[in-house]
């Protein structure tokens, strides 16, 4: 159904009846919460990603390398900051889309995109992570 | 996409300036946005010198000196002259507050620039079309609302329950903080706007209240209440000095409350 309620050219509408639109939606809350709630995981894990990566960049060699992401602490830290950045990613660029976009059809385009786009570079990321970690174990 | 720039026929051109009061030694240059429905012209600027010597100390008696002196075909809202009706809420020197409480001096410039509320539908010059935000504001109840058999006298609140209506009951609802909702300006269709969501929380917090439920429930959407990405320009422009960014946020404590 197209909602035209807003356009007083074609409606008519009570001021009232296009401020109410279809109703709350009931929903918000979650988005919000949640948001915040990876902004705080974010912080340690952001820092501990850091110190990793500077681990990685001075060790000596490609199996030294190795070692660091085999260990079970390093992975486990790892596979949280990807989780926890994708999905504050996914939430902050929505709002940035309910925002911007207001052509309807473009919007949900770029909500399903950014979507797609916050796993795929999230199971990606848990992919690479298990696969150098796990790799030892299981050759 | 988000609008970034004015329409065509919204870009505004240089307009008249008006004749210097003759024999004046102290005038103030005013330059206001002139736009008429009628006439299909784009809006214009027009430049307007008032006679300080002959005239108040606020920005709305400039406006009104000007009106009875120079040009009678300058259309604004005016009321009360005090700050508490706030139909004279207008843009002035890129800040939006009340004509009657500003003083001419407090500008502190040689031009004084003058527009409508930004980004409303204008319907003449200085006056901006509050339709959407009054339905706004009527969209949130704003009354007592009780199941309650009504007592004999008064719903009685204690001292301490009636202090939380304090910096929230005093608004004027004049659109200062609305209109200057960056927010407000790309999704005022569906985002109530910070006017309307200080007296949301102004009948939350009423302790006489009995609906607070069903009220957080017709808040409760991404676009009403969860547009407002605290900004705080509401709170920087308010003539009545509220703080509606900070209505908001215990609003969406109170979400947070009944949802953890």
């Amino acid at each position: 159904m197209a909602d035209n309620r807003a356009d007083t050219r074609v409606s008519m509408r009570t001021p009232l009846a296009r401020v109410k639109g279809l109703g709350a939606s009931g929903h918000g809350v979650e988005h919000w919460w949640l948001h915040r709630m990876t902004a705080v995981s974010n912080i340690p894990l952001i820092i501990a990603f850091v110190i990793i990566v500077a681990a990685l960049a001075a060790s000596p060699s490609y199996q030294e390398a190795i070692a660091i992401i085999s260990h079970p602490l390093v992975a486990i830290i790892l596979i949280l900051a990807v989780i926890s950045v994708t999905n504050h990613m996914r939430l902050g660029m929505q709002i940035v889309i309910e925002d911007y976009v207001h052509d309807k059809g473009l919007k949900i385009a770029a909500v399903i995109a950014n979507n797609f786009y916050a796993v795929i570079i999230g199971v990606a990321c848990l992919y690479a992570i298990l696969k150098v970690s796990l790799g030892r174990i299981l050759v | 996409m988000a609008q970034f720039t004015l329409p065509k026929n919204s870009q505004y051109t240089e307009g008249k300036a008006w004749p210097k009061p003759a024999g004046a030694s102290n005038v103030q240059e005013f330059r206001i946005y002139r736009w008429n429905p009628d006439d299909g012209a784009n809006p214009r600027i027009d430049t307007y010198y008032v006679d300080r010597d002959d005239c108040g100390p606020m920005v709305l008696d400039a406006l009104l000196w000007i009106k009875n002196n120079v040009d009678s075909t300058l259309v604004f809202r005016r009321s009360c002259r005090e700050g508490i009706c706030g139909s004279c809420a207008m843009n002035i020197m890129g800040g939006n507050t009340l004509a009657c409480t500003l003083g001419i001096d407090d500008c502190g410039s040689d031009t004084i620039k003058i527009y409508p509320l930004p980004h409303m539908p204008v319907l003449k010059d200085l006056v901006p079309d509050l339709t959407s935000f009054f339905a706004q504001h009527a969209a949130i109840e704003p009354w007592l609302q009780t199941q309650t058999a009504e007592p004999e006298t008064e719903w009685r609140q204690t001292p301490e329950e009636r202090s939380k209506l304090d910096g929230l009951y005093e608004c004027i609802l004049c659109a200062c903080c609305t209109t200057s909702c960056p927010s407000y300006w790309w999704n005022g269709d569906r985002f109530l706007g910070p006017a309307a969501l200080l007296q949301a929380y102004r009948w939350l917090i009423d302790s006489r209240d009995e609906s607070t439920g069903e009220r957080l429930d017709n808040l409760h959407d991404p676009f009403r209440l969860y547009r407002c990405h605290t900004i705080m320009n509401c709170a920087n422009t308010c003539p009545k000095g509220l703080n509606p960014a900070k209505a908001i946020a215990e609003i969406k404590k109170m979400m947070i409350a009944r949802a953890v």
